[in-house]
């Protein structure tokens, strides 16, 4: 960057160093009557322009290296720290505006640091050395100009200072005209059957209205700027040239000078406009940077964490899974889960069911280890060692989650059940053929090497379920958790995903997240959540005597409680 | 941004000519004087070197300062430079009027054009590429039309003016223009050729970084979940990789423009000094030489000033012929949104359905989104006002298809569908679509108060009215619990705000409107099944007395239906009351057991019937 810098540096002086040559060859050649010497000053000018044109494009190129390298830096960290957030931050965030962060932020960031290097050098070497230069052409003429330069600069901040807030307004009012437009077109069916066309355009109209009149009064004040600054410099001009008469009479300059002063007038004038569009551009990626910035600033992903760990070894006989006396709660300070406790044995199964927020996917955070629990909260132990004391890889390796609509992306079978882990064929094969996706997955063109579409589009439900189970099975966890929360998904589709686990040659420990009876009536310890707090434990048939929610849960989905046996 | 997109040249003028016609037309006055006041304003400002060149020889005089010449001549250059900047200001100020006039007509056109889609059109295209022909294609066409088109024919008037005052002052000196103009056009289209398809190549680069990044975005959770995040950045960073690099390649190559247009702008300089050097020199000893050939120190400084107005423009040129195109190919996507075809319309003469009792006939109805696929082949239904009718099968069977079309969201291929006996291709689509209440599984709420998303299609609601329709769906608790009440403004980022508590507002939206037919589909997939159980109560009394059609995956809310459809492939396979389905081995008994299977259970027949 020093190197760019440097011959970013000479290569303006050199720049500037033309129009004093003009200035010489018609004051001081032209008199001594030489064409030779005239040809020579010529040729020198044209080396100096030459030795601009080098200097910049090799300057113009390194500061290509620099923006890339830093961007691609930036959107490194950016994407590194994204794939780490925590689900809350991320919900917080939402996933569209990280990935403008990730997309358009950091490609302002791009521009912007090869524009600060290729004008950013340039532009003020520009204004200090034409300065410069017209001290040593004239001093006097010079004071003429810097006359004119506060009217410049006023001209520039008043104007931007106006313009910057009114454009973010006019932007605040894209984002309002964008809104309607996407609840439109997301709610078209609504609209359309409630015939409400006519009020969806009022409401466009609206936003249409604000947004022309915010833009109008924002491009208003913006488009003074230009015939000003150009005013001012034109009137520079002028004032040089009457002063000018003034001082060739006294014989203190001669018109050439002035010739050559109005050329880095036009120069001077160039580099503090160049420095306005700085500002302007600065202005833009300073709002991109502080979004940049929002996002690495966030916390990290838990660490290794042995002050509150209360055990950091296994211990022999210890249960699987425990949470003893977890209490939890998120940074919104309303506790999610009070007071929990219970213990799952090797080759168990554990149901949890409860409706929506009342604590069960808080269950699985903590069980992973997404969120640590509360300092005096208790603790979750795997085999009797803290979570706390291992590192998030070690705890989730241990897991293998299965979601409703779990996330499958564009690219091979075999790359989807590995998931950018190490396997060998050998394991793929296993893993599917134990989760029952190898008779769907042999029958496709490619086989494993078949590519399927973003989000799995192509393939059905009940494949799509298996190649989750497959890639859930691959990594051999000794927990498997089945969570259908949010499921949307028919009850075939669902009973399906259950026979296939069931089927398993060697069942291993489950946990799973259900709205339904059906999927946790197996279970061999089943929790009732409500509002964080266990209100029913038990296994389905304790339940249906003990817990009145459950048995209410239950005779609502199957029917007023005999619609099962109905036709059995 | 990036290189536009190539148009076939035919294509390219159409468009320019269709802008100019549907937005430009109706203001052409005010453009005449736009263009007027324009070329005024460059035909001022040219007259300012000239004048400075004439001040320059007042001064240089043999005989010593003319001050009176030169004190008059700088009055007239500031006269003339003060009512070039008033008229150029004036002109921006027209030209934002008109812009921004023309830019809300056509945000309005395409917002129009949208609410007479045809639903389909909504889910064919994706929302981001409807929002974007809305915002950043009329952006750049509007940007486009307010500076490129004037800024051309400003720039012509500055590149021909300039190089008459050139000749008027030394045509000899006008050679040099002959070396560094081919130069300069020669260059810059050697370069943008060059240069092009490295910039669609950064853009297509960007893009792919952009989708990697948006699908790894939406599976964070999982790749949290099997701690691959290691792995995934590491193949996110190929993708960063290749478009910095395509960025860096393109900026290489780009990173020559800029010095080399200084170049060329510094080699007229340098000729022009040179040979008007000499030419001034042979002036000032008399050389022997025609009269054409002598020029005064005013006139090289003139000359200068004047070069660098007539090489501006020129190498501007490509910059602006670049962003034309991109207006282009923005109003060509622009264009094609308008071009679409609209919804099906009301027949001349066509009734108004009233006091609508809600019997529903479908006969012999065949119909698909193309006319290659068929969704249903031969569907016919009779409903009786009252009646309950629900639609199962797996997804993809025609389920949603069959309310699209009771809607009137798409008519039939063949067949007829009628309401209260009357066909709804002769009634008016509005009294068609208001004689239903819909509650869909995509709950849909707009930025707003509570109290205007419940009484949305219902306005005239009163507050007691919204509030009971809130009590029966319960959420009036929900809703008084908020800071705000009824007056909370959602919004994307403000209130937390949970999938069933929206799906609960979308219902007591439907319990306000009074309509003969009800169509639920999926309406309670969002809301867990305790709360279902709350306002089941509701429900019934919402299905009170009305028609409705309801699908749904939990079978236990269709069990009281009066008529049950399985739709599989676009075929209703079996149909009867629930009661009759399951006596015999159907399709549907399967499904239904299916539902209190346990992982004990006999593992299912047909595992893909469903998925």
């Amino acid at each position: 960057m020093g190197v760019g810098f440097t011959i970013k540096v000479l290569g303006t002086l050199i720049e500037l160093a033309i129009p004093q040559i003009l200035s010489y060859i018609l004051d001081e050649i032209v008199p001594k009557n030489d064409l030779g010497l005239v040809f020579a000053w010529g040729g020198l000018m044209l080396l100096c322009a030459l030795g601009a044109l080098v200097g910049n494009i090799v300057a113009n190129r390194m500061a290509s290296r620099v923006a890339r390298d830093g961007a691609r830096a930036i959107r490194h960290d950016l994407f590194a720290k994204i794939m780490h957030l925590s689900a809350r931050d991320v919900d917080r965030f939402t996933v569209p505006s990280l990935e403008s962060r990730l997309t358009t932020d950091t490609y302002n960031v791009h521009n912007f640091i090869g524009m600060i290097q290729r004008i950013g050098i340039r532009a003020p070497l520009l204004l200090v050395g034409g300065l410069a230069f017209t001290l040593m052409l004239d001093p006097v003429l010079t004071l003429v100009m810097l006359g004119v330069m506060p009217l410049i600069v006023l001209t520039v901040f008043l104007v931007s200072s106006r313009g910057i807030p009114l454009y973010r307004k006019a932007q605040k009012s894209v984002d309002g005209m964008v809104r309607v437009v996407r609840e439109d077109s997301q709610g078209v069916r609504v609209i359309r059957a409630l015939s409400q066309a006519g009020y969806e355009r009022q409401r466009f109209e609206t936003v249409n209205r604000q947004l022309t009149q915010d833009e109008k009064r924002a491009q208003l004040t913006m488009i003074l700027s230009n015939p000003l600054i150009n005013l001012f410099i034109n009137i520079g001009l002028v004032g040089v040239i009457f002063f000018g008469a003034t001082r060739v009479s006294r014989s203190l300059t001669s018109p050439a000078t002035i010739i050559a002063f109005m050329q880095f007038f036009v120069m001077v004038s160039n580099g503090i406009l160049a420095l306005t569009r700085i500002f302007v551009q600065a202005t833009k990626s300073t709002a991109s940077m502080n979004r940049i910035d929002e996002v690495l600033r966030c916390e990290e992903d838990c660490a290794v964490d042995l002050t509150h760990a209360r055990t950091a070894e296994a211990v022999p006989g210890a249960p699987l899974l425990c949470f003893d006396h977890v209490t939890f709660g998120y940074l919104d300070g309303k506790v999610a889960l009070k007071d929990l406790s219970f213990s799952l044995e090797k080759g168990q199964m554990l149901g949890i069911i409860g409706s929506t927020g009342s604590g069960k996917s808080t269950i699985l955070q903590l069980m992973m280890r997404f969120y640590d629990v509360n300092p005096d909260g208790g603790g979750v132990f795997l085999e009797g060692r803290d979570v706390r004391s291992m590192t998030a890889e070690q705890v989730r390796s241990r897991f293998g989650i299965v979601r409703q609509n779990d996330f499958l992306y564009a690219d091979t079978i075999a790359e989807n059940i590995r998931f950018g882990r190490e396997a060998g064929q050998k394991d793929l094969l296993d893993a599917a053929e134990r989760a029952q996706a190898l008779d769907f997955i042999t029958r496709l063109p490619d086989s494993f090497e078949h590519r399927i579409a973003s989000h799995g589009a192509d393939l059905s439900g009940g494949q799509r379920q298996r190649l989750l189970i497959a890639r859930a099975l691959l990594g051999h966890p000794d927990i498997l958790i089945l969570d259908d929360s949010s499921s949307a998904l028919d009850y075939r589709t669902d009973a399906n995903l259950r026979h296939a686990i069931a089927a398993l040659p060697e069942r291993p420990t489950t946990v799973v997240v259900a709205q339904r009876i059906s999927a946790v009536q197996e279970a061999d310890l089943i929790l009732v959540l409500d509002h964080g707090q266990v209100i029913g434990a038990g296994k389905h048939e304790e339940l249906m005597r003990t817990c009145p929610v459950y048995e209410e849960i239950a005779r609502s989905q199957m029917g007023d409680g005999n619609g099962g046996a109905a036709y059995e | 941004m990036a290189a536009a997109p190539k148009l076939p040249r035919g294509a390219r003028s159409r468009i320019l000519f269709r802008i100019m016609r549907t937005y430009m037309k109706p203001y052409w006055k005010r453009m005449l004087l736009v263009l007027v006041l324009m070329l005024s304003a460059n035909a001022f400002a040219l007259v300012g070197p000239w004048l400075s060149g004439q001040a320059l020889n007042a001064i240089a005089d043999r005989n010593g300062v003319r001050f009176g010449d030169v004190y008059r001549t700088l009055a007239w250059m500031a006269a003339f430079y003060l009512a070039s900047a008033l008229l150029s200001y004036l002109v921006s100020r027209l030209m934002v009027g008109l812009g921004q006039r023309i830019a809300y007509r056509m945000r309005e056109d395409v917002f129009d054009k949208l609410m007479k889609m045809p639903v389909g059109y909504f889910d064919r295209n994706a929302t981001g590429d409807i929002v974007s022909r809305i915002s950043y294609d009329i952006d750049t066409i509007n940007a486009s039309l307010s500076n490129d088109l004037l800024q051309i024919l400003a720039s012509l008037v500055t590149v021909i003016g300039s190089l008459v005052m050139m000749a008027v002052i030394c045509p000899i000196l006008l050679v040099v223009f002959a070396v560094t103009v081919p130069i300069s056009l020669l260059f810059t289209r050697y370069k943008s050729k060059k240069i092009r398809p490295l910039f669609s190549r950064r853009s297509a680069k960007l893009g792919e970084l952009n989708g990697y990044a948006e699908e790894m975005l939406s599976g964070q959770k999982s790749i949290k979940a099997y701690t691959r995040e290691e792995v995934i950045t590491g193949r996110f960073d190929r993708y960063n990789e290749e478009a910095c690099q395509a960025y860096y390649r393109a900026d290489y190559q780009a990173a020559i423009i800029g010095p080399t247009v200084n170049f060329i702008n510094n080699l007229s300089l340098v000729l022009i000094t040179t040979l008007g050097g000499m030419l001034y020199m042979f002036t000032v000893f008399a050389y022997p030489m025609p009269a054409v050939f002598q020029i005064e120190i005013g006139a090289v400084g003139s000359f200068v000033q004047y070069s660098r107005k007539f090489t501006g423009p020129i190498n501007e040129f490509a910059n602006i012929i670049n962003e034309i195109h991109s207006a282009l190919s923005a109003g060509d996507r622009v264009f094609r949104l308008l071009d679409e075809e609209e919804e099906v319309q009301d027949v001349p003469g066509a009734e108004k359905l009233e006091d609508v009792c809600g019997d529903v006939a479908l006969s012999h109805v065949r119909f698909g989104y193309t006319p290659e696929r068929v969704v249903l082949g031969d569907l016919s239904l009779d409903v009786r006002a009252g009646q309950t009718i629900a639609i199962v099968g797996p997804t993809g069977a025609g389920k949603t298809t069959i309310i699209n079309l009771l809607m009137r969201f798409y008519d039939p291929q063949s067949g007829r569908i009628c309401l209260d006996g009357r066909d709804l291709r002769d009634c008016t689509m509005v009294s068609v679509r208001r004689s239903y209440t819909m509650v869909l599984q995509d709950t849909w709420l707009f930025y707003g108060t509570i109290r205007d998303n419940i009484r949305y299609g219902h306005e005239e609601a009163t507050e007691e009215e919204i509030r009971a329709a809130a009590k029966a769906a319960h959420i009036d608790s929900y809703i008084e619990s908020l800071p705000d009440g009824y007056g909370t403004i959602l919004s994307d980022d403000g209130v937390n705000i949970s999938k069933g508590q929206k799906q609960m507002l979308t219902i007591a939206r439907a319990m306000l409107l009074r309509s003969p037919l009800l169509i639920l589909d999926e309406a309670t997939s969002n809301v867990d099944s305790r709360t279902e159980m709350q306002i089941r109560d509701s429900m019934e009394e919402l299905m009170k007395d009305r028609t409705c059609f309801i699908i749904a995956h939990r079978l236990s809310t269709i069990e009281k239906a009066d008529q049950i459809l399985v739709v599989k492939d676009g075929d209703v396979i079996e149909r009867g009351t629930h009661r009759e389905l399951l006596s015999r081995p159907t399709f549907y008994r399967d499904l239904y057991r299916s539902q209190f299977e346990t992982s004990g259970g006999p593992p299912a027949a047909d595992p893909e019937l469903f998925a």
